[in-house]
């Protein structure tokens, strides 16, 4: 596992930028480029990052980038590595797909399974806030359980959908879980996923402080207490093998229990509105999960 | 304007202008309690890598660039040595650089 | 340059091969599909050396040529009806984004309820999204014209729709004269580098949010607004109405044939009356044509080939000192008439010794329109005008309401 002070020092992101103080997707770009060596090409939609890219005609970021309509995201990246291949240009560059959770798991699933399923050759990099963060914090198929959004107000009902499950169903050769919060595991998964060819999925859990509601201070304090809490499981699954990595693989390890989901719960004020009964169900729903993937993890499969 | 021209931005700094404007606090880090600091050598960073926005140069400490940093404060929460504090503005607007940096 | 008798689809092919496309998407849809099955095979079997991204979807087909062009590469696609307004966020993003894309639509009648069958209010509804239209009369037309979209496309990096009537040319064989690869080689060489940049070494972001106005950038210099970006635009489709021409009159001095630009006309010259269309309904009003002169009507076709650009200032022209224009729209903007008729209206309004206009809508959904119903309503047309009519709703062919509802 690379170290903080072997990352690369070269930055891509640059200050300044439109993003909210304390969005975790700053945080994550800036690695993900990095192990990129800003070789790379982004097909980006509507969302947060969009905002983080900036406006006409400054950019914030200093590496290629092609805004695209909302469903489109990996459509687009399949048609810019195949356009880059019929130019002769393949290997300058790694494309890379970059869509929030609604981009990706709702209105972006349809070209994205598409892509999956013909193995066209691009990074996907879903970073998940768990909402409409863009447009004013309404509820995606990945919000969780118990979250107010502005268009669940009591509180989702549904438990969110399993995205990297979903994709691990293409049979693509790599599929990751991070999160934000640990950006050397960020690195890293970027990192392998460049020297495959095919279609890489990262599911990248990050924190959002105004759609969650915490103080932007805790972006990285939060992302690391889901993962305490089994929330958000850091993981690869490379050509079919799955391993836990990080945090998550010490956790396991370990094999105590795991810190209580409701911690985490009192921590934003999304979920300021739930009952213990919510908390218990969503408490059920998380140790169901962590089980499974220790068990895959001893079963390596 | 050229007839073909189209909507294609350059990257540069402070797009969205002196963010550093949006700050309700600004940090400050402590020379004597940074581990880079007091050894001298590039070790730890973790405020550097944990930045959002790239505010921060790695360093011995590691330096902060008040003209764009927001003042979320990541940086002064991951520190593990807490070297870094958040003070509060004395008002809105840019902070002249004096005021910030080493202590 | 050999003769072959093809479909209106293989001809639509072997354009794209003849172009030597880089990078083809697309999905299957009735009438298109014979188009991309035919590329698919020759992309298979070598015979055309491109990429080949079997789409899931129309919406992704039209994303795959967005950013494969982005990149520099030369594209096709094509579909049909409910295909093409699946793809219609991306048919604007295309036309936005200035990309020099090339999809050929067979026209079909939009569902509901389903029909697979020809008209062209599918082209049609997407007549404001900034896209050149050229209307094809039969294959040999959609062969040459798909290969002069590429000229013109990329001198102008505004993409280009070639339309042509599904089923009537899509699915009937014609002798279709194939130029040689050479000819078409010396006609449109590879595609220039393109507006967009995608360079990790100079970066750019491309398409970000632009305001409503100018801004300044990192040096100070003011930039475009959206709203000049949206008059650049519409700019490089007026030029069109130049640049469609220059490329018919290039292609015929390369390839021995042309097709009359934007606007053609068939016995035009001493008539009265002009019977207006686009698309293979032309044809067949060639016909009507020979049948009211022989009664002694004096009529003549006048024919659209580029309906956006509007060839409204060529159109006055043509119809200066007519008596009537008997409009025939394979579509209708509902509540009002067909949009051919209600566009050459608004071209005619101001302009001297012009005709009276009269629309009539027909083969909606694949109703058949023979020459001698296309005669009849030119018979009715010049009835009303003598009868003292000025205006009139559409006259709509063929319409059999006798038929019961449920």
């Amino acid at each position: 596992m690379t170290r903080i002070t072997e990352l690369p020092t070269t930055e891509y992101v640059l200050p300044g930028n439109r993003a909210c103080a304390g969005c975790g997707i700053g945080i994550a770009l800036r690695v993900v480029t990095k192990a990129l060596d800003g070789k790379m090409v982004m097909t980006v939609p509507a969302s947060c990052l969009t905002v983080l890219g900036g406006m006409y005609p400054t950019s914030s970021v200093n590496v290629p980038w092609i805004n695209v309509a909302f469903p489109s995201t990996a459509a687009a990246a399949a048609g810019a590595a195949a356009g880059l291949r019929a130019m002769g240009k393949a290997d300058d560059m790694t494309v890379l797909a970059m869509a929030g959770d609604g981009g990706t798991g709702d209105i972006g699933i349809q070209a994205l399974s598409g892509a999956a399923e013909r193995n066209d050759d691009f990074i996907y990099l879903c970073y998940d806030n768990e909402a409409y963060m863009n447009t004013g914090t309404q509820r995606s198929g990945l919000t969780p359980a118990g979250a107010r959004t502005t268009t669940t107000w009591a509180g989702k009902r549904e438990n969110p959908k399993d995205l990297p499950r979903i994709m691990e169903a293409h049979n693509i050769p790599y599929v990751a879980s991070t999160s934000a919060a640990y950006p050397t595991d960020v690195f890293d998964k970027v990192a392998k996923a460049r020297e495959i060819h095919g279609l890489r999925y990262i599911h990248m859990n990050t924190p959002c402080p105004s759609g969650w509601s915490f103080d932007p201070k805790d972006t990285v304090r939060l992302g690391k207490l889901a993962v305490e809490c089994g929330i958000v499981v850091l993981y690869e699954v490379e050509d079919g093998v799955f391993r836990l990595t990080g945090r998550s693989a010490a956790l396991a390890k370990a094999g105590k229990a795991l810190t209580p989901v409701a911690e985490y719960i009192a921590t934003q004020g999304r979920f300021k509105a739930m009952t213990a009964d919510a908390v218990a169900e969503v408490q059920a729903w998380v140790d169901k999960r962590w089980a499974g993937y220790v068990a895959r993890e001893r079963a390596g499969e | 304007m050229s007839a073909h021209e189209i909507s294609m931005s350059r990257p540069s700094v402070g797009e969205a202008g002196a963010t550093g404007d949006w700050r309700n606090e600004y940090p400050v880090v402590a020379a004597e309690t940074c581990v880079a600091a007091k050894q001298g050598k590039i070790t730890c960073q973790i405020c550097w890598a944990h930045c959002p926005d790239a505010c921060i140069a790695q360093g011995m400490p590691p330096v902060i660039d008040l003209t764009y940093c927001k003042g979320c404060g990541i940086c002064a929460e991951v520190c593990p040595h807490h070297a870094i504090e958040m003070r509060p503005e004395a008002a809105h607007g840019v902070c002249a650089p004096a005021e910030g940096g080493v202590k | 340059m050999t003769t072959k008798v093809i479909t209106g689809n293989e001809a639509a092919a072997t354009a794209a091969k003849l172009a030597r496309v880089q990078v083809i998407a697309a999905y299957p849809i009735t009438p298109q599909s014979p188009v991309v099955e035919t590329l698919s095979a020759w992309v298979e079997s070598g015979e055309l050396p491109a990429e080949f991204v079997t789409v899931e979807s129309e919406h992704s087909a039209l994303t795959v040529c967005i950013t494969a062009s982005t990149v520099g590469a030369r594209v096709f696609t094509a579909t049909s009806a409910n295909g093409l307004a699946y793809m219609n966020e991306q048919v604007w993003w295309a036309a936005g984004a200035r990309l020099p894309i090339v999809m050929c639509i067979a026209n079909r009648a939009m569902a509901a309820p389903w029909n697979v069958l020809n008209d062209q209010q599918d082209s049609m509804s997407e007549r404001d999204a900034g896209w050149i239209q050229l209307y094809c009369r039969d294959n040999q037309e959609i062969l040459d014209t798909t290969i002069q979209a590429y000229r013109i496309a990329e001198r102008l990096n505004v993409p280009v729709m070639v339309c042509y009537d599904g089923f009537l040319l899509s699915h009937t064989v014609m002798p279709v004269d194939v130029p040689s690869a050479e000819e078409i080689d010396a006609f449109l060489p590879p595609r220039t580098a393109p507006l967009q940049l995608v360079d990790a070494n100079d970066p750019r972001n491309i398409g970000p949010v632009t305001l409503a106005d100018p801004r300044a950038d990192a040096d100070g210099v003011v930039r475009p607004g959206y709203m000049e970006f949206r008059a650049l635009h519409h700019g490089a489709l007026l030029e069109a109405l130049d640049v469609i021409p220059e490329v018919d009159a290039e292609y015929g001095a390369a390839v021995g044939r042309s097709w009359g630009g934007l606007t053609w006309e068939y016995q035009l010259a001493d008539a009265d009356v002009a019977l207006v269309a686009a698309g293979s309904l032309t044809t067949q009003l060639t016909l009507a044509v020979e049948a009211l002169r022989a009664e002694g009507v004096k009529v003549g076709v006048l024919g659209i080939r580029a309906y956006r650009p509007f060839p409204a200032a060529e159109l006055r022209a043509r119809l200066a000192g007519k008596q009537l224009a008997v409009v025939f729209d394979k579509a209708l903007s509902y509540g009002y008439e067909g949009p051919i008729a209600g566009d050459l209206k608004a071209a005619l309004f101001t302009a001297e010794n012009s005709p009276v206009v009269f629309g009539c809508v027909c083969g909606i959904g694949g109703r058949d329109v023979s020459p001698e119903n296309l005669a009849d309503a030119a018979r009715r047309a010049i009835a009303d005008l003598d009868s003292g009519l000025r205006d009139r709703t559409p006259d709509w062919i063929n319409l059999r309401p006798e038929g019961g509802a449920r």
